[in-house]
């Protein structure tokens, strides 16, 4: 079958579907983003979760034809989306909390292209502030859970801006990592909601 | 039926006839001096966090296979036939291949005994031993052929404990033994036994007013690392083949794989692709040899990739043991002796058995100064999944045993059991029971009164305006408690582990370092063959380059084996051992680029003869800070290159009878206290704190240390409350292999791990560092189990506890 869908804002199509692979398998094999990992490949580890339609799901566990027509981000995204939903709140703040409107607003463009000067887009400027704070705490091992867990991660702090530790385990809890011990991602987690929070 | 996989946009841009994601040179371009002792981040860390770091199992190839393992499905059968054809003939099939179709006379491989077979021959020895591979073009095509392989087996009696190992009519699970161990095993499923004996364990304990008897039962563990078995093997024109793949040492996969292929060395090249952790399960080999046949046999490039119930399957575990332990002490609270016994299983085949053997015995009392010891320790040929390396590697299932042990005895005498320990603890010059004298800083009783002065967590934290937060609570979110029936508990104990590998074994490691001058910088590019893993050795060869040679720019080149051998990413030896190697060529290197500076500006400066000469900023400096040339003048357009092996100091084997020898390189110390709450009514457990003491020499690189020491300390305590690979002793079939029945730590189930890091330099090793990655997985475990029996008051003889052992139901 043939399945259509967005993935990291650009329309995918992949050919020659067989019913029965996951969403993690179109991505990786058929679409060449291997950044979503294969570390259990049956829902209990996270190292594959990407946002679908906003919602953070295991794409180990979705059927490749149940994403037709609808909106994936995956960690090869995860910078740009960091990056427009930057736009899309400082836009709010500029128009006053003006409801967004559907296309970029003028606001919204202004603040487009002030990123491009941006001294941060210079310096690691391609990396969401999850990412960056991932490698800045020593979060990151061998690396093969950071993916889902940056995506986990990146998903609750827009949604909680001011996580407890409580918050961020629970948050995290179905993500597995066996390297740090956990205390250098929830280092990142604070860090990332330190940061943006003096970006405020 | 699936479709082949294509239609990449990936191709873009890479060359055909390489495979994508093959590894690049990572530049770490550091402003600041970025040397050792500073926490600089990951050169790889961007890669990592971005996606783009390509791990084994995300290469791909034009015009690719999959791999595909079958397995039996029982543990011990001889095969009565084997058809393929069914599976030949499924449309998209390449490739099938059993035991009849291997090209050589070598069929069998393993890191020391080579005992196991490439594909079952005539007899199947573990459930999940590999009995045919099959290519295709997409993998579940792969998967439904190796399906269709029609294989009938007669059932064989399994053997599965001491008991049916040594029965006098016990099935042998090796007939005709030759290796270098069956001259002096008791029986043929013995694969190894080391006996130690020093002093008169006997004479001693008249002395003891009290005698301690334990038996204890240490379970199978998993290395879990979460990027699972996955490589791509290429046929190459001439003949041989690239294999990128995951591994912990890529020379001595390329030894056990060359031989079975029928090529030379030189034929078989091998890349390290990214590994998505190790923990000693990558020691030996998995898919590597099944790739590299079938590309060889379709002339097409194949790529395996386990999921993760074949990753069960797939690799080694750490060993169960029954550990029998004796301590004496006097009133006063001495040792007088320790008796041990400890028995490993290590399943059908031999993989590192006999050296987890030789780490058991001689580590086997702990970091203690005892005279008087009786040991003994046996590795077991058995019908259960093989077992071999695992962080910490036979001092883990010790340590959990004699700390034990040691809180007994401390409660016969009424003392303080971290007191106790102290009293008894070794120092430096302290002999081991092997007679080794212990050489470098040995600070158990420090590290000890570290991990106790450490602020306790507040009592009943989960207490607050609102109720109960259960998230703090034993059964967290399952609400099963508001703190009815929890009581804490507090445990400590303490571990010695061994650094490098032991016992007379040349452990040495190779590394290239060149100097140049790369667009107007001096660059300096460090060339190993060290297996990255995860644990930030790439981070701490820049550092090492950037201290030797005084140049902000290090580029890691990928490891591969165009360079001589690393040695093992184990035995916490590659900062050690590969590190000392990269200090070492860097340190040859330096006076090449002296003496072209000599040869240069030698006339312009007295001091270019006279003065200690130092490579700082780019430039050379004089000891008293003097500039005498920039490192890009001295250069100019030469590159200076060095590859040279670096060992550390020789070891010798222990005496097969007495075990007495000095074995050992170096020891890493970790003390640790475990704070848990238990609730008593339903057996749950949650740990609050897992507190570190550690002696690391020296933190070349604070941030992963502390990782590393966290990272380790989190593996005992899923040993100690959850980890266990369940084996059914009826059919040795393994029950729980998936995530969903093998359960490792959470972010939910791990504490805070505040760590205290000292650093007593070892004078003989480079930097004065440890190895350091192990020693927190030795004593987390039993400090975990310690807090437990201090919170219920039972003895809890095996690890790990599971709820009806608290409950008694």
């Amino acid at each position: 079958m043939r399945v259509n869908f967005t993935v990291n804002g650009r329309p995918q199509e992949a050919d020659d579907v067989w019913e029965g692979e996951s969403l993690l398998y179109v991505l990786r094999e058929r679409l060449g983003l291997p950044g979503s990992k294969n570390a259990c490949e049956q829902g209990e580890c996270g190292s594959c979760t990407v946002r679908l339609d906003g919602v953070p799901v295991c794409s180990c566990l979705v059927a490749a034809g149940q994403v037709e027509g609808r909106d994936v981000v995956t960690v090869e995204g995860l910078a740009d989306h960091a990056r427009q939903r930057a736009v899309r709140d400082r836009c709010k703040t500029v128009s006053h909390g003006a409801p967004a409107a559907s296309g970029p607003s003028l606001d919204e463009a202004r603040v487009r292209q002030a990123e491009g000067s941006d001294s941060q887009a210079g310096e690691g400027g391609e990396l969401a502030p999850i990412q960056q704070a991932f490698i800045d705490a020593g979060a990151v091992q061998c690396g093969f859970c950071t993916p889902g867990l940056l995506v986990a991660a990146d998903e609750m702090l827009e949604h909680n801006p001011t996580p407890t530790d409580a918050d961020i385990r629970e948050a995290l809890s179905g993500n597995l990592c066996r390297c740090t011990g956990y205390e250098k991602i929830m280092d990142a987690v604070r860090l990332a909601a330190a940061r943006q929070g003096e970006a405020v | 039926m699936p479709s082949p996989t294509r239609g990449f946009p990936r191709a873009d841009g890479a060359p055909v006839g390489h495979p994508l994601g093959a590894p690049v040179k990572v530049t770490q371009d550091s402003r600041t001096r970025g040397g050792i002792g500073e926490s600089t981040l990951r050169p790889d860390g961007t890669l990592k966090v971005t996606g783009e770091f390509a791990y084994a199992s995300d290469l791909w190839h034009e015009d690719m296979l999959w791999g595909q393992i079958l397995r039996s499905p029982v543990a011990h059968a001889e095969i009565v036939s084997l058809d393929t054809s069914e599976a030949l003939a499924t449309p998209g099939v390449h490739a099938v291949m059993t035991y009849d179709d291997l090209p050589t006379d070598v069929r069998t491989y393993g890191l020391e005994i080579q005992d196991t077979p490439v594909l079952a021959h005539g007899r199947v020895r573990h459930h999940g031993e590999p009995v045919a591979v099959v290519a295709a073009d997409h993998p579940e095509t792969a998967r439904r052929a190796a399906a269709k392989i029609k294989v009938e087996y007669r059932e064989l009696p399994v053997i599965t404990d001491e008991a049916s190992a040594t029965a006098p009519d016990a099935i042998l699970i090796h007939e005709n033994r030759d290796d270098h161990h069956i001259g002096h095993v008791p029986h043929p499923n013995i694969v190894h036994r080391q006996p130690i004996v020093r002093g008169d364990a006997d004479e001693a304990a008249r002395r003891a007013d009290v005698v301690v008897r334990g038996e204890y039962t240490f379970g199978m563990q998993d290395q879990a690392f979460l990027g699972p078995e996955s490589g791509l093997a290429v046929p190459e024109e001439d003949g041989g083949v690239h294999l990128y793949i995951a591994t912990q040492w890529l020379h001595a996969d390329l030894r056990q794989i060359a031989p079975v292929l029928g090529l030379p060395e030189s034929k078989v090249r091998m890349t390290l692709a990214g590994v998505g952790g190790a923990f000693g399960g990558r020691e030996d080999l998995s898919m590597q040899i099944h790739a590299c046949l079938l590309a060889l046999r379709t002339g097409k490039p194949v790529k395996i990739v386990y999921n993760r119930f074949e990753s069960f399957f797939g690799h080694v575990h750490r060993h169960p043991a029954k550990l029998y332990y004796e301590h004496g002490a006097t009133r006063d609270g001495r040792l007088t002796h320790v008796k041990c016994r400890i028995v490993l299983d290590g399943g059908a085949y031999a993989s590192t058995s006999a050296a987890v053997v030789g780490n058991a015995s001689s580590l086997g009392i702990g970091p203690y100064a005892v005279d008087d010891v009786d040991i003994e320790a046996v590795a077991l040929y058995t019908n259960n999944p093989p077992c071999g390396a695992m962080r910490g590697f036979g001092a883990v299932q010790a340590c959990f045993a004699y700390e034990a042990q040691m809180d007994k005895v401390a409660k016969e005498l009424g003392l303080d059991p971290v007191e106790f320990r102290q009293r008894n603890a070794m120092e430096q010059g302290a002999l081991l029971p092997t007679g080794q004298r212990v050489d470098s800083p040995a600070p158990v009783a420090e590290l000890l009164r570290r991990v106790k002065a450490m602020p306790l967590p507040p009592e009943r934290q989960w207490e607050s305006s609102e109720g109960a937060d259960v998230r703090q609570l034993p059964g967290g979110l399952s609400n099963t408690t508001h703190g009815e029936g929890v009581v804490r508990g507090i445990g400590y104990a303490v571990g010695i582990k061994n650094v490098g590998f032991s016992e007379g074994f040349d452990d040495y490691s190779t590394a290239k370092v060149r100097m140049e001058v790369i667009a107007g910088e001096p660059v300096a590019t460090v060339h190993t063959a060290m297996a990255e893993v995860g644990q930030g050795g790439v981070t701490v060869h820049a550092q090492i380059a950037r201290t030797e040679l005084g140049v902000a720019q290090v580029t890691i080149h990928p490891a591969d084996t165009r360079v001589g051998s690393a040695g093992s990413t184990s035995a916490s030896r590659q900062t050690y051992v590969t590190g000392g190697a990269v200090k070492n060529s860097c340190e040859l290197v330096r006076e090449k680029v002296l003496e072209i500076g000599r040869r240069r500006f030698g006339a312009h400066h007295p001091a270019w003869a006279t003065a200690e000469l130092l490579l700082e900023d780019g430039k050379v400096v004089t000891d008293g800070g003097e500039v005498l040339a920039g490192l890009v003048d001295v250069l100019g357009d030469e590159a200076v290159e060095v590859e040279a092996q670096w060992r550390h100091r020789p070891t010798e084997p222990f005496d097969l009878r007495t075990g007495q020898g000095d074995g050992h390189v170096q020891y890493s110390f970790a003390a640790h206290r475990a704070v848990v709450e238990v609730d008593t009514e339903l057996g749950l457990v949650k740990v609050i704190e897992l507190a570190c003491a550690q002696d690391v020499g020296k933190a070349l690189n604070p941030l992963s240390v502390i990782g590393q020491i966290q990272g380790g300390t989190t593996q005992g305590l899923g040993m100690a409350v959850m980890e266990e690979i369940i084996v059914d002793p009826k059919t040795a079939k393994v029950r729980n292999p998936s995530f969903t029945d093998y359960l490792i730590p959470t972010i939910l189930d791990t504490p805070t791990i505040p760590v205290d890091v000292l650093e007593l330099a070892d004078d003989h090793a480079p930097y004065g560092l440890r190895g350091i990655g192990e020693a927190p997985t030795l004593s987390s475990t039993p400090a975990v189990l310690a807090a437990i029996r201090n919170a219920t008051g039972l003895e809890l003889d095996r690890t790990p506890v599971r709820p009806e052992h608290l409950t008694g139901t």
